[in-house]
Parts: C-alpha cells; sequence; structure tokens
C-alpha cells in the first residue's frame, strides 16, 4: 500500500533561500582573514612539453611577495592508488595535476604558484616566474592518441588490457575493457535491419558559475584549516592529507556555499597549493580561480568517439547490440568510460551484447565528473542509432521503447540484473502527454520543424552518510549533516526527518558542518544526497523517537512498549488521556534534565537507478543552420519527489546543460592545443533566451529498499537531450547529426553534404 | 543589459582591450604616474605593469557612503567585494559575460567587473543588499524566494538586481519584457522556469495566458 506522507511531496521554501537571494549566503571567494595573503598559480603556456627549470629568484624579490610553490614543494606521491569519493585516483597523477612535476601535459596545468600581499602583486609577479620548457608535440584527439606512432603523454602509462597490465611499452591508452552478454554473431544473424553509426563529442565543461577558490591556514602546531568550495569536505580532506602527508585528524575543512559543482568540483585543485603557501609564510592564503583557468585548468568532461551497432528482428525487438567507446581521460588516465560503457545500451532489454571501452590519455585537462559522467556521450550515439532503426521499421519510437525497455529482471551486459525499476513507466508517461499525442503543428516561419525522443539511464550512487539531530526545547531540531547543499538538499534531507517524526519541515534547522563536526559523509554527487543523507536523516529520526518514547515512560512510570509514537505524538496505550505532542515532550524533557540527540551513519545498497525519457521540437533554419528548441518535455521516473519543485529544478538543469552540450558548448582547439574559447563569450552556454518553457514531469516508482522510495535525479536528466535534438533535426531536415555539438556551422555543412 | 557604454565612457571591448592600467589612465585622463610599487621594484629588473599608487575613492554604495584606497585599476566589482566587503556581487568571469556582478548603478543596470571603481564615483551604486531592509524584503527577491528561483545561488543576486533594474524602470513591463533584461545573465543550474514564475507572478499575469 502506498504510504501517506504529511511532509514530503510538499513544497517548503528553502531554509537558505533568502540569505541567498540578498546576497548574504558565504561563499568561499567571500572570507577575509586577519593577515590573509593572495595566493595565484602560474599555468602552463604548452599543451605539451617537459620543464626543464623554474626560476622563481625574480617574483620573490617583488616586495610584497612571500613564497613561491611548486611540485617540489610537495611529496613524492609514488604510484598509490587511493579511493577519494568517486572513484580511485592515482596520486602522483593527482600530485602533478596540483603541481605539474617534470612535464606539463595540457595548456592551463598549474606549474607554480605564489602568495602576496594583494593580489595584483600577485598576478603580476607570476609574470616574472621564468619556467625553461621543452616543448614537446601534443595530442589532442582520441583516435590520434591511440595510434602506436602518437606522442606518448607518459613514459609509465601502460595498456591494462583486459584486466592485464601490458608493460611492455608505454602508451596513451590506459585501459581497454570488455562487457559481453550472449553472442552478437548469432544476435545480429537474426536481424532484420541493423545499423551501425560512429560518433564524435567535443570536450565540454561543467560551466559552474562559482570559479574554484581555497582558502588554508596552516597553523604552527601542525593544524591545518582549508574553507572551500567543494562537493565534499571529506574528500577534500582526504586529497590533502594524501598529498601533503598529513594524518587526517590534522586538517579542518569547512565547506561554504557552493557555486555549481555538477561533479567539477570533487577533485582537489587549489586545496593542497595554498595549504603550502600558507605552511611557508604561516599566514593565511586565498587563492581564487578566474574564468580562463576554470576552464582551461580544471576537468572538464571527455570528448569522444563512439561506433554503436544495432540490430533488430522485423517485430522490432533488439536481437543484438554492439559499441565501441573511446574516451578521452585527458593528461592523466581516468575518463569516465567505465560508465559510459555501463550505461550505452543500459535502456534496453538486448540478449547479446558486446562493449569495448578505451580510456585514453590526450594533451586536454584531465577529465572529471558532470553529471552522469559518460552517459551523455553514449546515449548520444545509442539513442541516434535507435531512432533510425525505428525509422527503418516505421515503427513509433516510444512503442519500439516500450517492447524494448529494460524492465525489473533485465541483465545489463556489465552484469547486474536490475531489481525493480521506472523505463516503462516513463516512455508510458511520454507517450500519453499533451507534447507526444498533439501533433508537431507547423509555425508562422517557413522553417522546418521536426520531433525527436531520447531515452536515458544513470546508476545513482548510495554511499556513506552521517547526521546527528539535536531536539531542541521549543520542539524544533537542529540537523547536522555533512553533505554540501548544491540544490537545496538541506530541505529536502530535512523534509525526511520532518516526516518521520511527524513534525514541520520548517522545525528542522539543517545545518551543514565542517569535518570535524560530523560524521564522514562521501560527496555530493551520483545524486546520492536526497537518497542517502536523507535515509540517515530517516534513521535518525528513529533514533529520536526510540529517546522520546523513553522519555515519555519514565515522565508517566510505565513501561517502554506502553508508549507509542504516531505522527508527532506519543501517547500511552493503555491510557487514552495520556498523551503528549513531541514539541510539549521536547520542552519537558529540558525540565528534566534529558537531552535527545538522534544520530545515525547509513551505507546504503547501490540504488535501482533513474530513467528518463524526453520529447523535444524544433526549427532548423536550413540557412544559418540555427536550431531553435520549440518545445521540451522530459520525464523521469523519481522513485519517490521529496520536494517536487526541487525535483522539477533539477529535472530542468539538467535538460538545459544537456541543450548546451547539444547545440553550442565545445573546447575548441587549435594546432598547438591550445583551448581558443576559454570565456563565456565564445564558449556559449544557454541563456533564458535560448530556451523555451521545459515540461518536467515526475514519474513515480519507489525503490523499494529506501524508507520513503527515493531515487536520485540530479544527473539522469543531462542524458537524453542531445540525442533526442539529433532525432528531431532528422526528423526536420532529413540529416543524421553525428557530432555535437551540433552547431549551426555543422548543421549546415551536414545540409549541405546531403544535397 | 545596458552597455557599459552609458554610463562610463568606456565600451565593455575597448576596456577589455586595454590593459587594467591602460583603461584607468583613460579614465583619469592622465598618464600613469609612478606608483610605490613600480618605485620599490629594483631598477633594473622593473615589474611590468604595476600601476599607479593607491588612490582614495569615495562610493555611494546601498545609501551609505563609503571609502577607501584603491588602485586606480581596481573594477568596481573588485572595489565592492575586496575593499568594502559587500559581497553580494560575485566575480564570475570579470569580463561582462555572465551578469552575476550586475549591480545598479544610478538605476540602470551594469556588469561592475567592466567598470572602474573610480569611474562609479558620485553615482549611486545598488547591490542585490539593499533589496532587504530590516525585516522588509523587497518585492523582487521576496519573488524568488517565493518561487524558489535558484539552486546554487550564486548567480541569484546578479539576477534579482537585473531584475529589479527593468521593473523599476517600468512597472508595466510586460513578462517578456521582463526576461528580455535578463538576457545579460547566467544561470547554469538552469532556473530560468522558476524565474519564469517569479517573473509572472511580479508582473500580475497568470503564467499560460
Ligand atoms: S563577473 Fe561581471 S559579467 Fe561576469
Ligand atoms: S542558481 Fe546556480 S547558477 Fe543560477
Amino acid at each position: 500500500m502506498a504510504q501517506v506522507f504529511q511532509v514530503i511531496g510538499t513544497r517548503p521554501i528553502r531554509h537558505d533561500g533568502l540569505d541567498k537571494v540578498t546576497g548574504r549566503a558565504q561563499y568561499g571567494a567571500d572570507i577575509q582573514l586577519s593577515g590573509m595573503l593572495h595566493g595565484r598559480v602560474l599555468r602552463s603556456s604548452h599543451a605539451h612539453a617537459r620543464i626543464k627549470s623554474i626560476d622563481a629568484s625574480a617574483a620573490l624579490k617583488v616586495p610584497g611577495v612571500e613564497a613561491v610553490a611548486t611540485a617540489a614543494d610537495l611529496p613524492e606521491s609514488g604510484d598509490r592508488i587511493a579511493h577519494l569519493g568517486e572513484g580511485a585516483v592515482n596520486l602522483r597523477h593527482l600530485s602533478s595535476n596540483c603541481l605539474a612535476r617534470g612535464k606539463v601535459h595540457y595548456k592551463g596545468q598549474a606549474v607554480a604558484a605564489l602568495a602576496a600581499t594583494n593580489p595584483h602583486i600577485a598576478e603580476e609577479a607570476l609574470a616574472l616566474i621564468k619556467v625553461d620548457y621543452e616543448p614537446l608535440p601534443p595530442v589532442m584527439d582520441v583516435r590520434e592518441a591511440m595510434k602506436d606512432s602518437a606522442p606518448k603523454l607518459h613514459a609509465d602509462v601502460f595498456t591494462e588490457e583486459m584486466g592485464q597490465l601490458k608493460k611492455d611499452k608505454p602508451s596513451n591508452v590506459a585501459k581497454h575493457f570488455q562487457f559481453k552478454l550472449g553472442d552478437v554473431h548469432k544476435g545480429f544473424a537474426q536481424a532484420a535491419v541493423t545499423v551501425e553509426r560512429e560518433f564524435h563529442t567535443a570536450t565540454v565543461h561543467q560551466g559552474y558559475i562559482e570559479p574554484h577558490n581555497a582558502t588554508a591556514m596552516f597553523n604552527p602546531d601542525g593544524n591545518v584549516t582549508i574553507w572551500c568550495s567543494t562537493q565534499g569536505a571529506f574528500t577534500v580532506r582526504a586529497q590533502v592529507s594524501e598529498l601533503l602527508q598529513i594524518p587526517v585528524s590534522r586538517i579542518k575543512v569547512v565547506p561554504l556555499e557552493i557555486g555549481g559543482g555538477f561533479g567539477g568540483k570533487i577533485r582537489v585543485y587549489l586545496e593542497p597549493v595554498a595549504a603550502v603557501l600558507s605552511k611557508k609564510t604561516g599566514k593565511p592564503v586565498k587563492i581564487l580561480m578566474d574564468r580562463a583557468a576554470v576552464f582551461e585548468g580544471t576537468g572538464p568532461t571527455p570528448g569522444s568517439y563512439i561506433r554503436v551497432k544495432l540490430g533488430a528482428d522485423k517485430t522490432g525487438k533488439l536481437v543484438a547490440g554492439e559499441a565501441y567507446l573511446a574516451y578521452e581521460a585527458g593528461a592523466f588516465p581516468g575518463s569516465p568510460i567505465g560508465p559510459g560503457a555501463m550505461c550505452i545500451f543500459a535502456c534496453y532489454d538486448i540478449p547479446n551484447v558486446l562493449i569495448d571501452g578505451f580510456d585514453v590519455c590526450v594533451n586536454k585537462p584531465a577529465t572529471a565528473a558532470y553529471r552522469a559522467p559518460g552517459a551523455t556521450n553514449a546515449a548520444f550515439a545509442s539513442e541516434t542509432v535507435v531512432d533510425e532503426i525505428c525509422r527503418q521499421l516505421k515503427i513509433d519510437p516510444l512503442e519500439f521503447r516500450l517492447k524494448n525497455g529494460a524492465k525489473e529482471g533485465t541483465r545489463r551486459a556489465d552484469g547486474p540484473i536490475y531489481p525493480r525499476i521506472g523505463m516503462i513507466e516513463t516512455v508510458e508517461a511520454a507517450k500519453k502527454h499533451p507534447h507526444y499525442v498533439a501533433p508537431l503543428a507547423p509555425g508562422s516561419s517557413p522553417f522546418p520543424r521536426g520531433r525527436g525522443v531520447a531515452s536515458g539511464f544513470w546508476f545513482n550512487i548510495g554511499l556513506k552518510s552521517s547526521v546527528t539531530a539535536s531536539v531542541n526545547n521549543d520542539g524544533t531540531v537542529s540537523l547536522v549533516e555533512g553533505s554540501t547543499d548544491i540544490g537545496g538538499t538541506r530541505v529536502s534531507v530535512a523534509m525526511q526527518l520532518a516526516e518521520a517524526l511527524g513534525i514541520r519541515a520548517e522545525d528542522v534547522r539543517p545545518v551543514v558542518a565542517d569535518t570535524d563536526s560530523v560524521g564522514y559523509t562521501d560527496v555530493t554527487g551520483g545524486s546520492r544526497v536526497t537518497y542517502a543523507t536523507g535515509w540517515a536523516a530517516y534513521e535518525a529520526a528513529q533514533d529520536i523517537k526510540w529517546q522520546m518514547l523513553e522519555k515519555a515512560a519514565q515522565l508517566w512510570k510505565t513501561d517502554l512498549d506502553n508508549v507509542v509514537y504516531d505522527k508527532g505524538v506519543i501517547r500511552a496505550k493503555d491510557d487514552p488521556a495520556k498523551k503528549i505532542t513531541f514539541k510539549e515532550l521536547a520542552e519537558k524533557i529540558q525540565h528534566k534534565g534529558g537531552i535527545v540527540v538522534g544520530r545515525a551513519t547509513v551505507d546504503p545498497p547501490w540504488p535501482g537507478g533513474a530513467f528518463a525519457t524526453h520529447i523535444v521540437d524544433v526549427e532548423v533554419d536550413p540557412d544559418t543552420g540555427k536550431v531553435s528548441i520549440l518545445r521540451y518535455t522530459a520525464v523521469q521516473d523519481c522513485g519517490k519527489a521529496i520536494h517536487p519543485s526541487y525535483v522539477e529544478g533539477q529535472i530542468q538543469g539538467g535538460a538545459v546543460q544537456g541543450i548546451g552540450w547539444a547545440l553550442n558548448e565545445e573546447y575548441a582547439y587549435n594546432a598547438k592545443g591550445e583551448m581558443t574559447n576559454a570565456s563565456f563569450l565564445d564558449y556559449r552556454m544557454p541563456t533564458s533566451l535560448d530556451l523555451p518553457m521545459i515540461d518536467a514531469v515526475i514519474v513515480e516508482v519507489p525503490d523499494p529498499k529506501h524508507p520513503y522510495g527515493v531515487r536520485g535525479v540530479g544527473e539522469v536528466p543531462i542524458v537524453p537531450p542531445p540525442a533526442a535534438i539529433a532525432n528531431a533535426i532528422y526528423a526536420a531536415v532529413g540529416v543524421r547529426m553525428n557530432e555535437l555539438p551540433m552547431s549551426p556551422g555543422r548543421v549546415v555543412k551536414a545540409l549541405a553534404a546531403k544535397k | 543589459m545596458s552597455d557599459t557604454k552609458e554610463t562610463t565612457g568606456l565600451s565593455r571591448r575597448q576596456f577589455l582591450k586595454g590593459s587594467g592600467a591602460a583603461a584607468a589612465a583613460t579614465a583619469l585622463g592622465t598618464a600613469a604616474a609612478p606608483g610605490a610599487l613600480a618605485a620599490q621594484a629594483p631598477a633594473a629588473q622593473p615589474v611590468p605593469g604595476m600601476g599607479p599608487a593607491g588612490v582614495k575613492i569615495t562610493l555611494q554604495v546601498n545609501g551609505r557612503k563609503m571609502s577607501s584606497t584603491v588602485e586606480p585599476r581596481v573594477t568596481l566589482l573588485d572595489a565592492l567585494r575586496n575593499y568594502l566587503d559587500v559581497t553580494g556581487c560575485k566575480r564570475v568571469c570579470d569580463r561582462g559575460t555572465c551578469g552575476a556582478c550586475t549591480v545598479l548603478l544610478d538605476n540602470k543596470p551594469v556588469y561592475a567587473c567592466s567598470m572602474l571603481a573610480l569611474e562609479a564615483q558620485g553615482k549611486e551604486i545598488r547591490t542585490a543588499e539593499s533589496l532587504v531592509q530590516g525585516a522588509k524584503l523587497d518585492a523582487v527577491p521576496a519573488a524568488f524566494v517565493r518561487f524558489d528561483a535558484q539552486q546554487c545561488g550564486f548567480c541569484t543576486p546578479g539576477f534579482v538586481v537585473a531584475m529589479k533594474a527593468v521593473l523599476e524602470q517600468n512597472p508595466k513591463a510586460t513578462p517578456a519584457e521582463v526576461e528580455k533584461g535578463l538576457a545579460g545573465n547566467i544561470c547554469r543550474c538552469g532556473t530560468y522556469e522558476q524565474m519564469r514564475d517569479a517573473i509572472y507572478s511580479l508582473c500580475n499575469t497568470k503564467r499560460g495566458s
């Protein structure tokens, strides 16, 4: 039976709303400490070069400059692999990404840093640091980098071929793996239609509005405090601990408000550098990035080359699928090729599958996670091929998805069998939606219009969360959590505590705490906060309930099993007159010397995952190649929408980023491997005028394991847009776009090629 | 977003072309004077680009006179944030491309990153902080709160100020006109839908009508 909720599903105002709209909320750049120095980072001017020497003597002579740091100030990390938040990293690579050791592998890589009494002095002294480079040829494209003849980025990166390290010669291919299911040869033999296509996608950036920042204060007693903008204070602590060889107990990380992250604020860049400079100077040091540094020096999401082949029998049942995915890791191994390869056919039940994945180093910034990392590239390819199959078989694309969509019991090519999931439900909702039911109306303009659909999958993750919750004597609860709040999770977590206790969301005061003030909590990422930290809040509420029942039993001098907790009221079973509200009891126990603090830690199992199906109508100007979005509907299974407005906001936000990725965004490089558009003027992200209303449709197929059925919602909405738009462009003008972004120039070119 | 040209005599492009110091010199109408920092640098190794010494400025910010000593090249944005502790305006691109630094300058919205602090003297500057007086919240930020037109909130003060500017200039503005006034601002979290809800309520118009 469906649960009946009082708080969940309502739309309370966020606790931090007023602070943010009036500019009072504290972000990292707002930190001002007494005696604070300003740090700046010198970045490589070459895409690929050996560092012969660094001479900072002239910079150090500038009055006001107090210290310079280079890789020589970081301990040698060695080739240790550490698990720091989302996935494993090689510490030597991470260290070199903070301050380059020996070589630079992309333009914009940090080479040296200095601290000065004011930012202008720091900036100008930076220009006096002399770096002697021996330039090397860069390799910028994933397929070029895979060739034997390609320049090698690392002398000590070898291919891990199906789990075996091939130590014979260095390679840019860090990894090759395969997922196999059934027998693809037999499968394709049964196919009535087979479509095979190639795709290219450009490097794109998360584009979070707030640049990276870090302020560190290293005390002579060996304790260091770091204030920063991060998706995970504990992962910053772990990374700084490993990179600087300081025990975690000596590091306190204070997460400030965070102006967007989308996966890009998990890895450290500035934090260890600020700490080193602070240690050298004995003063607090603040480092801010500018926008060009964010583009050139922090992890974007990979460009990729993907080949997809799908076969269906004449009834429209998919019989076989083959995919080859090569993702650019950037400067160091570690692209999201794994999830990309797992997601590529994840929406479908295909009996015979073969997937090859390659992780490839190129001379671009080391890639980082970006909202459903790896999945958008993959879905662009697979969902376009699905559309072509539907057209060849003359099957409605949503009918096709109903017929082939993954369900409970379907096995994904990489092994897992799905628990209860909502793929089919999203397709059914899309099919019934007025957008899909209404035929595409011709507009007043003469431009051709078309409609496309696409689906997408993202796993979501569980991982660890801790909360403590203290009952105040006015009947409110102070909730302390370790999940930095990027999009409103203070509220969605507080609401789950409130629901469990039978009190109002407004009576829970959520606080995001530093690493000394709350138990270990993993990153705000993987769409996990409302799911896992919300679960911890639920468990903490159970802890509070038990303690409140004990207090009531003491008060009434009765047995514990004679008292029950029911929607915020405690009653004695044997005496209807004996009842007390949560609030009354909270006030009473203060006088009686009792204090109630609930606590919980969780490490929930892997969740069931999230599916989305999007519908888009576009108009294409055949002369300019400009694609306009006319109407957009995004349907998504959210398990249970705790705060529906925030769920809608996540769906719309993800779709907006997906639309930007589809139509405009890309890193442009010249022959020297220099990014030529490292500004918002030239790297175009969507503004309000680029976008129609995005209709977010919530479907609820509860995750049976979660106490409230929650599924993570933040990531999957970015997955379908590029494919949906590509399919709509085909419907409008009859050309298949196989390259992202589908910018005006590329559309014009594709149209010309068709003629 | 009005071009900074109107208010500063410098177009955004000109400003970007010149170095900060050159732009400062233009604005001052003087050649750059040798400053304390340049003078301290060893003679054999002149520090490139070191600007003139600090000058005292007084800005009228959110109804208060605020003074500080800044180098002429300091932008209005950096003066507000780093010298006067008015941090509601955010430094996102520092190149006039995102709107996060939007402030009202004599009631007109400008990118604070794209003008010099010196040029803002004698003008009335208002930031998002001015839109809450004691317990009273202005209708524009109140609508942002009510419709939750924010996720990470970092772009939000800039949008609030830009929207306030349109509605102040034309209280009868239509939702489309208000939205046009936001074209110079970027929200990467994609909260445009919720902003539209806020706009419609501020314009007393029902959405979809
Ligand atoms: S910071 Fe001024 S427009 Fe971006
Ligand atoms: S709310 Fe995050 S950028 Fe607008």
